[in-house]
């Protein structure tokens, strides 16, 4: 039997895959399933669905037109939702902006350091990682409350005479997000950084580039994958953020995210946040595919 | 236009090592390039051959002295405003560009048309004889292409001086002397400067107009090749320059030009010198292994007693190591000139060395 084993190239190989694989079947593929089963049906009394089901694609109208929910009032937005999908995108590509802009330049610093220095640099940067989100998150409100670590220290230096508004608006949920997925953007870019021959910088010096020509003709399109996996990572995740729009935004600041757990919550709506789950999928998968039948081969090849 | 095409000046360079220490890479180096010529930095790893390069192309400043090409001092051009380009050790060939775009990026940062371009690109390509590869990318050549393509994208700049960064490092040795050929060929041709690093004593032999013997940031030696390597200045010239035999011993005396040395337990020798030495100084007399020869009498010249501890056959030379009765050992290389291989002496045997008055060199340093 052991020797059968052995022999066996494939079923070593189907051993060692089938539990990973059994895992992501189960409990990622199935209840996907099972989203897009209820997303097709109509919501039962307490919240749930109906049993037996009764299928419509009442909840995907809904999301196209607000007003043609059964709660609708007269002066309801029939594009509400879709506004609010707009929004969280818009905000998605402001937070992955910054985390690229400020990423980069760092990645870039803390590759130029010595090993002992950059391994130092990095566990810094991933040290956050360590603390509870949530609790990393109720941090930053404190330091931008109204009577807050900044208004605090901006009014003791006399900069300011009225505590500056920084949380609950838009501010305060982009700032958060930055906060929290930099590092996601940084650990991506900074490998393809890391890699980086330095002395293509100096051979496009040599062949008379200035400082900022060899940066856009060599260094960029060859750390390229990075930001391009950088941008992923930050991007997709962000358009679905919940908690901390919650937090940082008081409520005030809608993103696709907070709608989709109002409706699993005090909405009580699953098909209609399932379908809502789905959208954003769809959104994401169109946005990815999109930006990489656009890029060049090379970071296709990356990826 | 300036007489040098490449001045240095006093130059030094430092660096702070990481232990917090200070080093001088490039030690107070003076040296004077001529205008056309094919000049070598030679010296191994760490005697600041490189740094020196790195100067001249703008990618390290000096922490004092003076860089001039034609003339003109260079402290405040940045790299990309210098008149050279350089051929790096590894390439340095830009890997998401085609073989045209490497080639024609110096050109296209003049601002030069797409149309000229193209075409100069392939005048390029022809030139070091790899037409037809516009397309290709870096990573489908093979090393020695890969290194043309290099060449070819620095001179296609036409810049005052080239540097060359050990560019045939990489190589195999026979696409080496092939290479070595061909740049000195090209050199003539194209009739620009070349500055040429490597540590490979053969090669700056070779190739170079003039030597610049480096050895721990310091130019210990600067010359035409058979100067270097005939009349070398030190004992560290003498040893790293091809093979060497020293020989220590103590001045008895001195007759005009002729200096009487004695080796301690070995006997007196006889060489020529136009220095003068003082009775007793303590001196190092090197002669080459091909100037000594085994068994063959010379009725003026120096003729030792020793004895053969092994015979080396290496095809174009046979090697013998002899011992003098005062322990020195010397190394005689014996070419192989008859068809029919002969060994002049088998280990054991009593040899008599015999060499001229003129071929060593006395050496205090």
């Amino acid at each position: 039997m052991l020797k059968f084993f052995r022999r066996n190239k494939g079923l070593q190989l189907f051993s060692l895959i089938s539990p990973g694989a059994l895992w992501i079947l189960l409990f990622f593929n199935l209840p996907l399933l099972i989203v897009l089963f209820i997303s097709f049906v109509e919501r039962g009394r307490a919240g749930s669905i109906k049993i037996p089901p009764v299928y419509t694609i009442e909840n995907y109208r809904q999301l196209f037109n607000a007003c043609a929910s059964q709660f609708a009032g007269p002066e309801c937005d029939p594009l509400l939702y879709i506004g609010i999908f707009g929004h969280s995108v818009r905000i998605a590509l402001v937070v992955t902006f910054w985390c690229i802009i400020l990423g980069y330049p760092l990645s870039y610093f803390i590759s130029r350091q010595r090993q002992i220095w950059r391994d130092t640099l990095m566990v810094l940067v991933i040290i956050p990682f360590w603390t509870n989100f949530l609790v990393r998150t109720y941090a930053l409100k404190q330091v931008l409350a109204t009577e807050g670590l900044l208004n605090s220290f901006l009014m003791g230096l006399h900069l300011i005479n009225q505590p500056l508004d920084l949380l609950f608006n838009e501010f305060a949920v982009v700032v958060g997000l930055v906060y929290g997925y930099l590092p996601f953007a940084i650990l991506p870019m900074y490998a393809s950084i890391e890699k980086f021959d330095h002395t293509l910088m100096e051979a496009a010096a040599d062949l008379g580039a200035s400082p900022r020509q060899a940066f856009l003709r060599v260094m960029l399109p060859m750390t390229l994958p990075g930001v391009v996996a950088a941008l992923v990572l930050v991007f997709v995740p962000v358009v679905g953020a919940f908690i901390t729009p919650d937090i940082m935004g008081g409520g005030k600041i809608e993103m696709i995210g907070t709608l989709i757990n109002r409706q699993f919550g005090v909405s009580r709506n699953w098909p209609f946040g399932s379908a809502m789950s789905l959208m954003l999928m769809l959104l994401v998968l169109i946005g990815v595919i999109a930006y990489f039948r656009s890029s060049s081969e090379e970071t296709r090849r990356a990826m | 236009m300036a007489e040098f095409a490449v001045e240095m000046q006093d130059v030094l360079k430092q660096f702070i090592t990481p232990e917090g220490g200070i080093l001088s890479a490039v030690n107070h180096v003076t040296m004077q390039i001529k205008d056309g010529e094919f000049f070598s930095l030679l010296g191994p790893s760490g005697c600041g051959k490189t740094t020196s390069l790195r100067m001249i192309a703008g990618f390290e400043l000096p922490t004092d002295g003076k860089i001039l090409i034609h003339g003109k001092e260079m402290s405040q051009v940045p790299a990309f405003q210098r008149p050279v380009n350089t051929v790096f050790q590894q390439y340095a060939l830009f890997p998401h560009m085609t073989v045209e775009q490497n080639i024609g990026f110096g050109l296209e940062m003049k601002g030069v048309s797409r149309a000229e371009r193209s075409m100069r690109v392939s005048e390029a390509l022809e030139m070091v004889r790899l037409p037809g590869m516009e397309m290709r990318r870096p990573k489908q050549l093979s090393g020695g292409q890969q290194q043309r393509i290099a060449l070819a994208r620095a001179l296609i700049n036409k810049p005052e001086v080239l540097l060359l960064d050990e560019p045939l490092g990489a190589l195999d040795l026979k696409l080496r002397k092939e290479m070595q050929l061909e740049l000195k060929t090209l050199q003539r041709e194209v009739g620009i400067t070349f500055i040429y690093v490597t540590h490979d004593q053969e090669e700056a032999l070779t190739m170079s107009d003039r030597i610049a013997v480096m050895s721990k940031g310091v130019a210990l030696q600067i010359g035409k090749p058979e100067e270097i390597y005939e009349r070398p200045a030190s004992k560290f010239v003498a040893d790293f320059i091809g093979e060497t035999n020293f020989l220590d011993g103590v001045v008895k005396g001195q007759n005009n030009s002729i200096v009487e040395i004695e080796l301690t337990g070995t006997g007196m020798i006889y060489v020529e010198s136009s220095r003068t030495f003082t009775n007793g100084q303590r001196v190092a007399v090197a002669v080459r292994p091909e100037k000594l020869r085994l068994n063959f009498d010379t009725k003026d010249g120096n003729n030792l007693k020793g004895r053969v501890e092994e015979v080396i056959y290496i095809g174009t030379d046979t090697h013998y190591g002899v011992r003098f009765a005062g322990g020195q050992k010397v190394r005689v290389r014996e070419q192989n000139v008859n068809q029919e291989y002969y060994q002049l002496s088998n280990p054991g045997d009593e040899v008599t060395i015999s060499f001229t008055q003129i071929s060593p060199r006395i050496l205090t340093e």
